[in-house]
């Protein structure tokens, strides 16, 4: 019998008692596009997924059972990038250190930032900004698997053209992404496979 | 240097002043007068009764019955604690909070008080171990209080903030850093004003009764200087004790945030 490597994400069983149960199998690469009204449990489940919120139910990375490894050394592998970013510096760059700075320096201009938005204050910038801002955010840990919620919500035509192309590069990459979206265009163009959530349950579309 | 002694006619005289307020809550319309009454009727009936409490305590100088007296004094300041932040923590969080944090500040301060510099015979003598611990506690009470009202309120508000750290892979520790020095620091405040304007724009309170009571005035000081001493580290510790205890409720064997743990006080309603 061939060795078959397991999936990226294999999630068994995953509920609490706000929503689930989530049976699913992710393979490197792939990404799953999320739909459904609000308030139906879209964001309860990346949370749960990046284990923000307590749950029951087994989540594996790459065949390695998340409580087998520490909280935060789970949360650097599958990120969360919340629709509303939190910031706990005054200013831009202060939420990166040292290669993370350098990374968002790069990556910056091809998301549409210029890259003196770094040295701002976090309070001048626009949603969309921040929103962007916070994806590069997520992006420099190099995530296996990235958890977006509604990561394009806020951005005008172009700016989401960018922020598309720089998901498609990192699923080419290998990286699994899980994206909420409320644009069913959006989920056609990035969505190898698509699911609706319905009364907190994952349903085909 | 013996304290000239006031007759019941004395305080008599001075509670005209309270009757002055009462009149002019009257002619300005304050609707001060009602709570000005029950207030100054409490404050005496408070203070009398503990003067005869704690004369019936040292007459019989057991040590059972000083302890039993300071565990009462620490229930009422660890109630005060839990009971000014708007948010509470569940299964009584902010009451254990509240009362181990103000038991182990107030304790290993008046003990390390009591074992070194102040050094009655024995030294858990009630007439010492008793005030010493009261003056103790009105620090610890308000920057306990402090510490935790800045701690939960800060919860609440910086939510986003912390759970995107953690989400980045922050240890709860490390998320929760910048909060945890915030509130320490608030908790601290009042301390270091009333160590800096202390002599300058106030005569501390163990200072003037002491003078009153026949002390010279330089034996006055130095003992209120070894009480504030006493005080900022009774409410360090305090702070401390508070702000590490409630974060730690505030999380779980994941790291996690656990804001599901607090929920906002009513509206109106008073523990």
């Amino acid at each position: 019998m061939a060795e078959c490597p397991p999936p990226r994400l294999r999630i068994i069983d995953l509920h609490n008692p706000l929503a689930g149960p989530f049976d699913l199998e992710l393979g490197a690469g792939e990404c799953l596009a999320i739909a459904g009204p609000s308030g139906s449990g879209k964001s309860l489940l990346l949370r749960m997924l990046a284990d923000l919120d307590p749950s029951q139910g087994e989540v594996f990375l790459d065949g390695v059972e998340r409580r087998t490894m520490s909280a935060p050394a789970w949360r650097r592998r599958v990120v969360y990038s919340a629709a509303e970013p939190g910031w706990w510096h005054e200013r831009v760059g202060e939420h990166f250190n040292g290669d993370a700075l350098r990374f968002a320096r790069a990556m910056a201009p091809s998301l549409g930032l210029v890259p003196t938005l770094l040295e701002a204050p976090v309070v001048q910038l626009s949603t969309g900004e921040r929103q962007r801002i916070a994806l590069i955010r997520a992006l420099a840990l190099q995530p296996p698997v990235l958890l977006l919620d509604e990561a394009t919500g806020a951005l005008d035509e172009d700016s989401t053209a960018r922020v598309e192309a720089i998901l498609r590069d990192r699923l080419v990459g290998g990286c699994t992404i899980v994206m909420v979206t409320h644009s069913a265009a959006q989920a056609a163009r990035l969505g190898h496979r698509q699911l609706r959530m319905e009364n907190r349950r994952l349903v085909p579309v | 240097m013996n304290p000239i002694l006031l007759t019941p006619f004395d305080v008599a005289i001075a509670a005209v002043l309270i009757v002055l307020d009462g009149v002019l809550s009257l002619v300005l319309r304050l609707g001060l007068h009602t709570q000005l009454a029950w207030a100054a009727t409490r404050m005496v009936i408070q203070l009398v009764l503990i003067g005869f409490v704690l004369r019936l305590v040292f007459a019989i100088a057991s040590p059972p019955a000083t302890v039993a007296v300071v565990l009462v004094m620490v229930a009422i300041a660890a109630r005060e604690v839990a009971a000014r932040p708007e948010q509470r923590l569940g299964r009584f969080g902010n009451y254990a909070v509240g009362a181990s944090a103000v038991a182990i500040a107030t304790f290993l301060t008046a003990i390390l008080a009591l074992t070194t510099a102040i050094r009655p015979q024995p030294w858990y003598d009630a007439r010492y171990a008793i005030p010493l611990a009261g003056i103790i506690l009105g620090s610890v009470l308000n920057s306990g209080s402090l510490a935790l009202d800045s701690l939960l309120g800060g919860v609440v508000r910086e939510r986003a903030a912390i759970e995107a750290r953690l989400a980045l892979g922050a240890s709860f520790n490390r998320a929760m850093r910048g909060l945890i020095r915030t509130s320490v620091r608030r908790a601290l405040l009042p301390i270091i004003n009333q160590m800096s304007a202390a002599g300058v724009v106030t005569l501390p309170g163990i200072m003037t009764g002491q003078i009153l009571a026949g002390m010279d005035p330089l034996e006055a000081a130095k003992y209120q200087i070894l009480l504030i001493f006493l005080l900022s580290g009774g409410s360090g510790l305090a702070a401390v004790a508070v702000v590490y205890l409630a974060a730690m409720r505030l999380t779980d064997d994941r790291q996690r945030l656990r804001i599901d743990r607090l929920t906002a006080r009513t509206r109106g309603s008073r523990p």
